[in-house]
């Protein structure tokens, strides 16, 4: 499988990155490239394997339900670019 | 034309936990904006969410409670979209193996019953909420929700009309408080419901569908199916095709409105989230949990009708909801097994009713003077069930008559005095049971109605009421009326 710069187009706009014309070739061959190592993965006989949803074979810790984290508004907030009454701002979004 | 209605409805129900879903931060509801936002919840670089074990307690009730099967092993998964309330540019879900797989509910609408199917039920994390009004043309940001624990439920298509959906939205409500999993508040967003709405002409395959989103009140998803399944219907019958949607429901027009066709519509590029190894969900763990869940209302529904007789449809009244059940039990528990058929009744018709019509009177006339001041309290039980239970004794051992127990019951809801003795003796309702002061009010009622005497005579059967209901009357209801029929029937040589 290969991507066409009509796959790139829509993986940027979906992810919200602008890409120039040489980017996007650029992006294009990074990509197919990845896709080429998969290529390698998939023609391996996996028959008989259960998949695995993680490369490290172990099973999720659970945390009690406990609030643990105070108000650090300020400190969070003293690096956002913009902020107003407590809220981050951003440029406006319309459905 | 017979047109078939094909409703699956996808519910938010937002998880009775203390912390967020991945990380310890706070999940009350009405703080000040970005409070409970931690480095986790707004994403900031090199952190790791952790799953709260409470989230999965929650959903391994929910999984038990609709005999659904809990996956022993389930996978975290990345749901890929891009919006300013979601900072991680992606949706922390279950994807391709949920936590809670298959089971269902049981609804009535009307006498019918039904078994609504369920797909399947997935733990995810809630967004944030965007501000568009008042910041000179930026959105504001308030990222408290972020993070905030939900089990995500949907069910096969097997709804065939507004009202089944929303049966099945009120038996889901119910069931989740009931177990405890969620406190069931729909105006702070604790159950949103999505309707997939289709429709059909009999024995075609499946329509398209189009999905009404957020539909915060069962009066809303009533009307707002209505008024989806009506236009697409128009649409089909004037040639249009009906393309995949998602629409908004506006309470205002009563109308549904397209947000956004599929052709623009999200590719959500799910794939198992790095971040989060598998959950793993054994027998122990469920044992365990299934083992400290309380009674399920379909097995205290039949337990209802063995122990104490009582029909099926008084049963499944008792037990739609949580507090109605408990409300139940403790006045039984007060009034003593041999009054439950009582106590029954006293609750559907009397407390039930004064919580969704308001209180009536022993005629069943509206009580003006019912609220005082406070909310309607259509969810509060304004008589404590010891008090209705003495109430219920008092009638059964003859103190007061029936009639005058709904007025004691009317003075308790209405102001909140739960004194019943007290009540009686204010209100001077003790029931006249003395032979000789009944014998002479009768003799009274007797001298003064010789026509109904009269004409009772001549065999006229309704006279004899118009003679009993005199004698209430002048007793203010007071009388035992048992002990005025016996008596006027003595006197009337009947």
């Amino acid at each position: 499988m290969s991507l066409t710069p009509e796959d790139v187009s829509r993986i940027a706009l979906l992810s919200r990155i602008e890409l120039s014309a040489a980017e996007r070739e650029t992006t294009r061959e990074q990509l197919n490239g990845i896709l080429g190592f998969i290529e390698q993965l998939q023609a391996i006989d996996t028959a008989g394997i259960e998949p695995m949803a993680h490369a490290v074979d172990v099973v999720q810790r659970l945390r009690p339900d406990v609030v643990t984290e105070t108000d650090r508004r300020a400190d969070f907030q003293a690096v956002a670019p913009e902020t107003e009454a407590g809220l981050y701002l951003v440029p406006k979004v319309i459905e | 034309m017979n047109w078939e209605v094909v409703i699956g409805i996808e519910t938010h129900v937002q998880l009775r936990t203390q912390s967020k879903i991945f990380s310890g931060s706070s999940i009350a509801f009405g703080a000040e904006p970005n409070v409970q936002a931690n480095a986790v919840d707004i994403a900031l670089p090199g952190v790791l969410p952790v799953l709260n074990r409470e989230a999965v307690v929650c959903a391994i009730k929910f999984g038990l409670a609709v005999g659904a099967t809990i996956a022993p092993r389930s996978v975290f998964a990345r749901k890929n979209y891009f919006y300013p309330d979601l900072p991680k540019g992606y949706q922390i879900s279950q994807f391709e193996v949920p936590v809670v797989a298959g089971g269902g509910l049981n609804i009535r609408v009307g006498e019918q019953e039904k078994f609504v199917h369920l797909t399947r039920a997935h733990l995810e994390e809630d967004a944030g909420k965007s501000l568009h009004e008042d910041f000179h043309g930026r959105s504001g940001i308030d990222l408290n929700r972020a993070g905030t624990p939900l089990l995500e439920i949907v069910t096969e298509p097997d709804m065939r009309s507004s009202a089944e959906a929303v049966a099945y939205a009120r038996a889901l409500h119910a069931l989740v408080q009931w177990i405890g999993i969620c406190d069931g508040n729909m105006q702070e967003g604790s159950f949103r419901c999505d309707a997939n709405v289709s429709v059909r002409r009999a024995g075609e395959p499946l329509g398209t569908r189009r999905e009404i989103k957020n539909l915060n009140s069962f009066r809303f998803m009533q009307q707002a199916i209505d008024y989806e399944v009506q236009w697409q219907i128009n649409e089909i019958s004037e040639g249009r095709a009906i393309r995949q949607a998602t629409v908004l429901f506006d309470p205002d027009s009563g109308e549904t409105r397209a947000m956004r066709s599929k052709e623009d519509a999200h590719d959500y590029r799910y794939f198992p989230d790095p971040d989060l190894l598998p959950l793993e969900i054994g027998a122990d763990w469920i044992a365990e949990v299934k083992a400290g869940m309380p009674e399920l209302p379909q097995a205290m529904q039949a337990r209802l009708q063995t122990e104490y007789g009582l029909s099926a449809y008084d049963a499944a009244i008792l037990t739609a909801s949580r507090a109605m059940a408990d409300y139940f039990v403790a006045a039984v528990a007060a009034a003593g097994a041999a009054n439950a058929k009582a106590v029954a009744n006293w609750v559907i018709n009397d407390v039930r009713r004064s919580m969704v019509d308001g209180l009536r009177d022993e005629g069943g006339e509206p009580v003006a003077s019912a609220v005082r001041g406070d909310a309607p309290g259509r969810d509060v039980i304004r008589v404590p069930a010891e008090a209705l239970a003495l109430l219920i004794l008092r009638i059964a051992e003859g103190v007061i008559s029936n009639a005058s127990g709904k007025k004691v019951f009317v003075e308790m809801w209405s102001t909140s005095d739960s004194e019943v003795d007290a009540i009686i003796k204010r209100m001077d309702l003790t029931q006249v049971s003395d032979a000789s002061a009944l014998e002479a009010v009768i003799d009274g009622i007797l001298a003064a109605n010789q026509k109904s005497v009269e004409e009772f005579r001549a065999g006229k059967e309704k006279a004899f009421n118009a003679l009993v209901g005199q004698a209430m009357k002048a007793t203010k209801g007071k009388a035992n009326p048992q002990q005025v029929n016996d008596l006027l029937k003595k006197k009337l040589g009947a």
